[in-house]
């Protein structure tokens, strides 16, 4: 894994795919490659309430990356001083090598360039100090990133804001 | 090319980057944005990260706004007609042969009809000063807004109530600890800076009570979910109130102090028990009791949300008079975590923008729409839509030669566009003034290409609310095709027709100086970071200073205006007439990447619209054979149909099916919204001037539609 961590908090998300085009907007993506997706499982009747599961799913930047290790030419990269996988473009020969080895599907076909494209941090925005796309314009904030551990995780802390509040519920009751 | 070109703003095609702070209109909530230019080029659009309420955040719609510019399916110079209305024959003029064109028919029109003969609608919101002054000066009182098929209904009810309209009244959602919304899809028909704060509230600890027949993501995340009856929402908030009544957790000392009409109310609410609601709605009784215990709990940090959309049925008006009765009852008034009356700069020692409308003399003309006369509970300042098309047809009281639809496709926003398009073909002149080629455009005798809200500069928009302020859209980059901005576009008609002087300003600097003449902001100050606010907090009025803008000058449950009109302030529940068999109710709403008809043309959008399908409950599809994901046959009544996949799911009220709005475009020149997917507008069949005859919305969830599954050709029966 890269020295990132890009969380996805989503009892705060709301689906509504805006990181998709925070994402394609900023990479200059048309039709076709999402290189972040909100998948929606649901809505479905669960003891009969309506649920409803966001999942979000950029790359994931292995450590050892099945994607560089089927990129012929060299194209498919793990950055040295971090460890963010990214296509270098004019390497890149479009032969899908790199869509088919990767287990979740993360690498996105270009139709109009004919190339791969995928997510990799916003790795240009990163180096000037910003947060990748997806993360800055994000309505609910449910996404955050950071170095991995160095983030408070937001679920950790809304578990223990639960506990304390059944706790003195239940001492008030 | 035209010889007459709109000045750009200050600083616009500069080299180099720089920083334009301005407001989105890839919907109509205006989002404050600020846009990173590179050599006139826009590279980077986000939140106006110098207001907190929705810092670097943007929905999809709001970045979409980038391919959207770099698109070149829109109008890219004013068009004319050639052939018939709607058949898509056109030839491109020169803006000045374009309004010369206009300024001759509308000349044709005020000999006949006179100046009053003049209508123009729009999308209401921030900047309607603009175009309520190019009616005025005109001669003509009908500037129509879009509302009758929105938010109408709650906006008549909140002046029927609290003396101000429905945007008067805000939520502080922030401290609230429950909110009740009936269908009002928050989190995914949403703007961004009430998402954020509701999201935010959620993880605080709010709780909420979401109304609906149908299971949006809204309902998905909430605390308690009812599956109403449709149309049936009026009842549930007759049992309510009547338990709030009988169980005495009202906030007496409020009602006592600041409410008429407590008499009047229980009188209407004597015999709607909780049992008797239960079998309009089908909420059990024990359901409402429980909640209305955990709502007076919570009081006075509740909200009853009177809704956005409205447009649903006859007794919608009352919905949203009862929603925010309950606020009253609670005590939720003026008060943190409750519903929050929006101020103006004078309210905290300040001044309003100057108002361009105030350059023309009154128009002394009666509406031709009956707002505020014949509709006595109708703001004059919206009108009524249906009645201004109603009188095109007849000619009562009056006729109506020309027509503007400006940012506005009431083709696809309004039922029944047949119906529509035959009124519309009565007209001497339509004119389209928009960004987009929209079914409207379509079907206009000429087009208007606007430039886009990045390539153009509107005049400045006062924000009324707990921290009153100025707002305004900067333009970011100079056009990219022969377009202009809407002032420029109103103030050469009116020079056409010697009418010059109400919007007589050569550069929209010049426009500005004059709104905030006395306010003591400059532009230069409103251009530092797009906007300025004139209280430096939220500002609540204390208990001992509260009035209302009502007659009474107290929040009516009894209104004083539907008195005297003999309107009842709440008239008795109407049940559903349920339909059975093949028939069913047709509900619609929204995806969250969508707005309306206006985002199916957008490639990044249109990419990642879900799929239309037919929701169906599991129980009817059965009995009439349709099974999850085959096709189906559905049809309003008139000559359209339709053929979708269906769902088949209990998360829509047997009674209903469900499918999204926005879609079924018919532009050939919008390629990507063309014929793809169902017009549910279209299928709302004889619904153009069914509506709500107290608070004037159209009532398009009473729609009914056949849905069979489709028959194959040449099968054997």
């Amino acid at each position: 894994m890269s020295n990132y961590i890009l969380r996805h908090d989503e009892t705060n998300c709301i689906g509504c795919q805006a990181c998709e085009i925070h994402c394609k907007t900023n990479k200059d993506l048309g039709p076709g490659p999402a290189p972040c997706k909100i998948v929606a499982v649901g809505p479905d009747l669960v003891a009969g309430k309506p649920r409803l599961h966001f999942v979000f799913l950029p790359c994931f930047h292995c450590e050892d990356a099945w994607c560089v290790k089927a990129c012929p030419t060299g194209a498919m990269q793990r950055r040295d001083k971090d460890g963010i996988v990214f296509v270098q473009s004019s390497l890149c020969v479009g032969c899908k090598s790199c869509i088919a080895s990767c287990p979740w599907g993360a690498p996105q076909w270009d139709p109009a360039t004919r190339k791969v494209v995928k997510c990799d941090y916003c790795k240009d925005r990163l180096d000037a100090g910003l947060q990748p796309a997806c993360v800055t314009k994000c309505v609910t904030g449910c996404l955050s990133f950071g170095v991995a551990n160095e983030l408070p995780d937001p679920r950790r802390e809304r578990y223990a804001r639960q506990v304390v509040a059944e706790t003195t519920n239940a001492s008030g009751a | 090319m035209s010889s007459v070109q709109a000045p750009n703003a200050r600083g616009v095609g500069s080299p180099g980057r720089r920083t334009v702070y301005s407001l989105c209109s890839m919907c109509t909530a205006r989002c404050p944005i600020q846009v990173e230019v590179v050599d006139g080029r826009v590279a980077w659009i986000q939140g106006n990260a110098s207001d907190p309420a929705i810092g670097a955040s943007l929905c999809a719609r709001g970045s979409s706004g980038l391919p959207f510019e770099y698109d070149d399916e829109r109008p890219q110079t004013p068009m004319i007609r050639t052939g018939a209305r709607g058949a898509g024959q056109w030839r491109r003029a020169s803006w000045d042969e374009a309004l010369d064109y206009i300024a001759g028919k509308l000349r044709e029109v005020i000999a006949e009809f006179g100046p009053r003969g003049i209508a123009l609608s729009d999308r209401a919101g921030l900047f309607t000063d603009l175009t309520k002054s190019f009616m005025q000066a005109l001669g003509s009182p009908n500037y129509v807004d879009h509302d009758v098929s929105c938010g109408q209904n709650a906006h008549n009810a909140a002046r029927s109530i609290y003396g101000v309209g429905r945007t008067g009244v805000g939520f502080d959602l922030k401290n609230a600890k429950h909110v009740v919304l009936y269908g009002r899809n928050i989190i995914e028909s949403f703007h961004v800076r009430e998402a954020k704060a509701f999201m935010a509230a959620v993880a605080g600890g709010l709780r909420y009570t979401y109304i609906d027949p149908r299971v949006s993501v809204t309902a998905a995340k909430a605390h308690r979910y009812w599956q109403t009856r449709p149309n049936s929402d009026y009842a549930l908030n007759l049992g309510i109130i009547h338990e709030v009544l009988r169980t005495e957790v009202y906030d007496k000392e409020f009602v006592e102090k600041f409410c008429t009409g407590l008499d009047v109310l229980r009188e209407a609410v004597r015999d709607t028990t909780p049992e008797w609601q239960e079998q309009h709605t089908g909420i059990p009784a024990a359901e409402l009791r429980a909640f209305v215990k955990e709502i007076a709990a919570a009081a006075p940090n509740v909200i009853f949300h009177p809704g956005w959309m409205v447009a649903r049925h006859k007794q919608s008006f009352y919905v949203s008079r009862t929603a925010l009765i309950l606020n009253a009852l609670f005590g939720s008034v003026e008060v943190k975590g409750g519903i929050i009356l929006a101020k103006s700069p004078e309210d905290v020692g300040q001044k309003s923008l100057k108002k361009l409308v105030d350059r023309s003399p009154k128009v002394k003309e009666p509406r031709v729409d009956g707002a505020g006369t014949t509709f006595p509970a109708c703001d004059p300042a919206a009108g009524l839509l249906h009645q201004m098309f109603a009188a095109i047809e007849t000619r009562q009281p009056y006729g109506i030669g020309a027509y503007f639809a400006y940012r506005h496709d009431p083709l696809t926003g309004m039922p029944d566009p047949e119906a529509l398009q035959r009124v519309l073909d009565k007209l001497k002149l339509l004119v389209a003034i928009d960004v987009r080629y929209s079914e409207t455009t379509w079907f206009a005798d000429v087009i208007l290409p606007e430039s886009t809200y990045l390539e153009r500069a509107n005049i400045l928009a006062q924000v009324n609310g707990p921290k009153p302020g100025f707002s305004m859209r900067d333009q970011a980059i100079a056009p990219r095709f022969d377009s202009r901005p809407a002032w420029w576009i109103f103030r050469e008609i009116l020079r056409r027709l010697d009418k010059g002087e109400a919007l007589d300003f050569e550069t929209i600097e010049e426009l500005w100086d004059y709104q905030l003449e006395g306010t003591g902001v400059t532009v230069a100050q409103m251009r530092e970071k797009g906007s300025v606010s004139l209280a430096k907090a939220p500002f609540i009025q204390s208990r001992d200073k509260l009035k209302f803008k009502t007659p009474s000058g107290k929040i009516e449950f009894e209104s004083e205006v539907l008195k005297k009109a003999g309107i009842p302030s709440l008239a008795p529940y109407q049940p559903v007439t349920v339909p059975t068999g093949e028939n069913f109710f047709l509900l619609f709403g929204r995806a969250a990447m969508l707005s309306h008809g206006q985002s199916l043309n957008t490639p990044v959008l249109q990419d990642i619209a879900p799929e239309q399908t037919l929701w169906i409950h599991p129980e009817r599809a059965k009995s009439l054979g349709i099974a999850d994901g085959s096709e189906v046959e559905i049809d309003g009544g008139g000559r359209y149909h339709a053929w979708m996949k269906a769902r088949v799911t209990p998360l829509i009220h047997p009674d209903a099916v469900f499918m999204l709005h926005g879609y079924g475009g018919t532009v050939p020149l919008a390629t990507r919204a063309c014929g793809y997917g169902v017009a549910d507008q279209r299928l709302q069949n004889g619904k153009l001037f069914e509506f709500d005859p107290v608070g004037g919305g159209n009532a398009m969830t009473e729609a009914v539609v056949r849905v069979r599954p489709k028959t194959v050709k040449g099968a054997a029966k």
